[in-house]
């Protein structure tokens, strides 16, 4: 499959992100916007997670605009969409090579969100352009974390640095983009253990990682990516907020959006963190990666509504 | 846990907080910031639906009493309908006298290889043989994972390395366990999506095949809407027999709790608290509840003693615990009153700051200990209450032995059970309440590393008498198992090898 089809399937599956069935509101050729169809509204947009202040606002833009009106659903949704990309206002924005040396990336993220997985895939993706790849297995904590990381180094044919279990993470990463630099690799991937953003001593020990990067490589890591589990409701805001506190992060990649997960969280932490989502995870396999396109995917996300609204 | 829930909705509530009287207006007004914060929680929209149409029909219809604020009164109504949706309680895993299986599922990455080691551990403790299966022949080192989890337990792990059929590592697993005298087998199955149907019919054949106790869902606290969903799927693929969340050390408000109840309506049997193996506790809703209300601790504690107890009393009792300074007298005292008001665990759970003593607790028979331990105070001299530790020595001890009808050895153990909780109330009485909760979860771990070592010693399976509630849960259990032979007795007809 070449990558333009692979894109292809990965925006197929962005529809999936806030995608919210607002057709099934309009009964009929035309609907009353009264506070009933608004309530319903709102109701659909809360259940992608958008959270309530998203929601909120989308629904007041509707009131302010068709309120006591018999509207057509195709102005409803244009309004929707507008809307919708207004709030997550964001360029495409794919990994940013150091102008010169390795580029190092560290993932970081609450337990179990798909950072591991997530990197087996930017390196996948890295490989099919030409790049040089080296890991960096920094979760020393997690029973077996050094093991899965191998397993896909194996599997990608790259490059591997370890240490032993429960040994200082930072130091892990330092040996990992030491052997970057020695190697002239071109990008260095960390990984970091999960931890809870409320784990203060955890998080210290992230920006000490963190830390040590920059002073192996000025501007490393160049970026920091917080992997976020599709299925995150409300508590992604803390841990964008807490995570960019911590070490700085530089975009999102949104992990198994191939559920029925909506991912609107994403447009809360837009709103209030301003991280911006850099790739989709669309699958548990390497290649399962896609990148994030705001544009083409409000789009995507009503272009099915769009052709039912017609009346039949 | 629950923290910011519990915070949104106290504040919530103090907006109608002070009126003398609620009109309908200011009424709606406090309900919808409730609403508003169970959403921000994460609880499911249609749950929030449903459970906002109940509270409003009993806050508008319900006359407010006089000796309670407005605000109490709603917060009475939306606690009393939380629990509702939360509970009954069933924290049994209902193993059999001989051989058991239980089965953990869920999404990728919920929790279930940890949660695995954390039930095997638990079961370790009740002693019984637990054999973990490493039925995840999916993500990359799952195997080992558990191995490495079996080994930091010092528990059998059935694994076979070049499988390619989780069902038949199942299966193989179990008749595995019986040369090896394992007792309870639990299943560690490879995280999947509910939408996978082919994963899924995969579950159901495990399930076809090792007839599972108990199956649970797996269930992260930091969820959004979907846990709707998901748990929706499998539960109906499956026949859940509980929920376990895990994740819920962090600020997560875990209203994804309300939604799986909601949906799967099986009880949530545990929470996870931690990444050790030990940071599994038993789900309280009436607990979970209050926190969510924020008035947790002290409120709920106030609302009642309202009807139930002398209000000064406990005022000067909570002044004197502010101030670090607690006596035997106190902790006499404390238990006095909350023999009034129910069952000790459910009380422990309100006392400032003590949220999680009924945790520690566990399966104790509390009550008969308490009667006991009230006893010995009553038989120490004023002096001796206020400093135990300083003044009763062999022969006082053995003096208040004979008048509380205990042994010496007895008394012993109290001292040095109050002298842990002046100890803690001291450091408790300094701190903020996130704070309280925090140290409370760290004693509650340090108790369950050394069951006994608060309070009283923990009993072990003997045969204890059924509350109502557990009759109930064990005839609704009865009826599950003969529905699930029967759809296994459908399946063996209509079903390929
Ligand atoms: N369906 C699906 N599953 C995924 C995706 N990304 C990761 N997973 C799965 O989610 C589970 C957890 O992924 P990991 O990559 O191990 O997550 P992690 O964040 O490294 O986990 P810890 O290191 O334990 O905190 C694994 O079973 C992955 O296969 C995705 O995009 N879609
Ligand atoms: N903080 C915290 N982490 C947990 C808890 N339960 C599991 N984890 C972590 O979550 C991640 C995924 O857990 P795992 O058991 O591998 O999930 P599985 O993919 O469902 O088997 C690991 O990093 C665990 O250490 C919990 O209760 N609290
Ligand atoms: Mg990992
Ligand atoms: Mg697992």
């Amino acid at each position: 499959m070449g990558l333009l089809d692979k894109f292809r399937q990965g925006l197929k599956k962005t529809t999936n992100l806030l995608k919210t069935d607002i057709r099934d509101l309009f009964k009929g050729e035309g609907q009353l916007v009264d506070e009933e169809f608004l309530d319903q509204l709102f109701g659909r947009l809360i259940k992608s997670d958008m959270g309530v202040q998203a929601a909120g606002e989308t629904v007041e833009e509707i009131r302010s605009t068709y309120r006591g009106r018999v509207t057509q659903m195709e102005d409803v949704v244009a309004t929707i969409k507008a809307k919708l990309k207004s709030l997550l206002a964001q360029p495409a924005d794919p990994i940013r090579f150091a102008p010169s040396g390795p580029t190092v990336i560290m993932v970081a993220g609450v337990n179990g969100s798909g950072k591991t997985t997530s990197i087996a895939k930017l390196g996948q993706m890295l490989l099919g352009r030409g790049k040089t790849v080296v890991l960096g297995a920094a979760d020393t904590f997690r029973a077996a974390a050094v093991e899965q990381l191998t397993i896909w180094a194996n599997r990608l044919g790259v490059e591997i640095v370890t240490g032993p279990p429960r040994s200082d993470p930072a130091s892990v990463a330092h040996k990992a983009v030491a052997r970057a630099l020695e190697i002239g690799a071109d990008v260095c991937i960390v990984d970091t253990a999960g931890r809870l953003q409320t784990q203060q001593n955890l998080m210290q020990e992230l920006t000490k990682i963190h830390r040590v990067l920059g002073k192996q490589i000025p501007d490393a890591p160049h970026e920091v990516i917080l992997v976020l589990d599709a299925t995150t409701g409300q508590n992604g805001i803390s841990q964008a907020k807490h995570f960019t506190e911590a070490v700085h992060c530089t975009g999102i990649i949104l992990a198994k959006l191939d559920g029925t997960a909506k991912g609107g969280i994403v447009v809360a932490i837009r709103g209030q963190v301003g991280l911006p989502v850099k790739y989709i995870g669309v699958g548990e396999k390497a290649e399962d990666l896609a990148l994030f396109e705001p544009e083409p995917f409000v789009e995507a996300l009503f272009e099915d509504v769009g052709s039912l609204a017609k009346p039949k | 846990m629950f923290e910011s829930l519990q915070q949104g909705l106290g504040t919530a509530l103090k907006t109608i907080r002070g009126h003398a009287k609620l009109t309908e207006a200011n009424m709606r007004d406090g309900l919808r910031l409730v609403q508003q914060a169970l959403l921000e929680a994460d609880v499911s929209y249609t749950v929030v639906q449903d459970f906002m149409a109940r509270v409003s029909e009993q806050a508008v219809g319900e006359k407010v009493l006089k000796s309670l604020r407005p605000d109490q009164h709603v917060l009475g109504i939306v606690h009393r309908e939380l629990i509702n949706l939360m509970g009954p309680v069933d924290h049994s895993l209902h193993l059999r006298g001989d051989v058991s299986v239980l089965m953990l599922c869920g999404l990728q990455g919920s929790g279930k290889t940890t949660t695995c080691g954390k039930l095997g551990a638990l079961i370790q403790r009740r002693a019984r043989k637990p054999m973990l299966v490493a039925a995840d022949l999916q993500r990359p080192a799952a195997i080992e994972q558990l191995e490495v989890i079996g080994s930091q337990l010092g528990l059998p792990v059935y694994t076979e390395r070049d499988a390619t059929d989780p069902v038949a590592v199942c299966h193989n697993a179990v008749k595995h366990a019986k040369e090896i005298g394992a007792e309870v087998i639990i299943l560690d199955t490879a995280g999947r999506l509910h939408i996978d149907e082919e994963l899924m019919a995969q579950l159901q054949r495990i399930d076809h095949r090792c007839n599972p106790e108990q199956i649970s869902l797996v269930v992260d606290a930091m969820t959004g809407q979907d846990a709707v969903n998901s748990a929706k799927a499998f539960n109906e693929a499956l026949e859940l027999d509980g929920v376990i969340m895990t994740k819920l050390d962090g600020d997560a408000r875990g209203g994804a709790a309300l939604s799986v109840k909601a949906v799967a309506d099986v009880p949530i049997k545990f929470i996870g608290t931690g990444e050790h193996l030990d940071a599994l506790e038993e789900f309280h809703p009436d607990r979970m509840a209050g926190r969510i209300l924020g008035m947790g601790d002290v409120l709920s504690l106030v609302e009642q003693a309202h009807q139930k107890f002398d209000q000064e009393e406990m005022a000067a009792q909570e002044a004197r615990l502010r101030k670090g300074e607690f006596t035997l007298d106190d902790f006499k005292k404390m238990i006095g009153q909350t023999k009034k008001l129910g069952p000790l665990n459910k009380v422990m759970s309100m006392i400032p700051g003590l949220g999680n003593m009924a945790d520690m607790l566990g399966d104790v028979d509390a009550e008969k200990d308490m009667r006991r331990l009230v006893g010995v105070v009553d038989s120490m001299t004023p002096e001796e209450r206020r400093n135990p530790k300083k003044t009763v020595d062999q022969s006082r001890r053995r003096r208040i032995a004979a008048g509380a009808g205990v042994e010496p050895h007895e008394v012993n153990e109290l001292v040095k059970q109050f002298e842990g909780m002046a100890d803690l109330m001291r450091r408790v009485s300094n701190m903020g309440i996130r704070d309280r909760m925090r140290t409370m979860q760290e004693m509650a771990k340090g108790s369950m590393a050394n069951p006994g070592g608060l309070l009283t010693k923990q009993k072990v399976g003997t045969g204890k008498r059924l509350t109502p509630k557990e009759k109930a849960n064990l005839k609704k259990q009865r009826e599950k198992d003969k529905r699930r032979q029967r759809r296994n007795a459908k399946n063996d007809g209509n079903n390929s090898p």
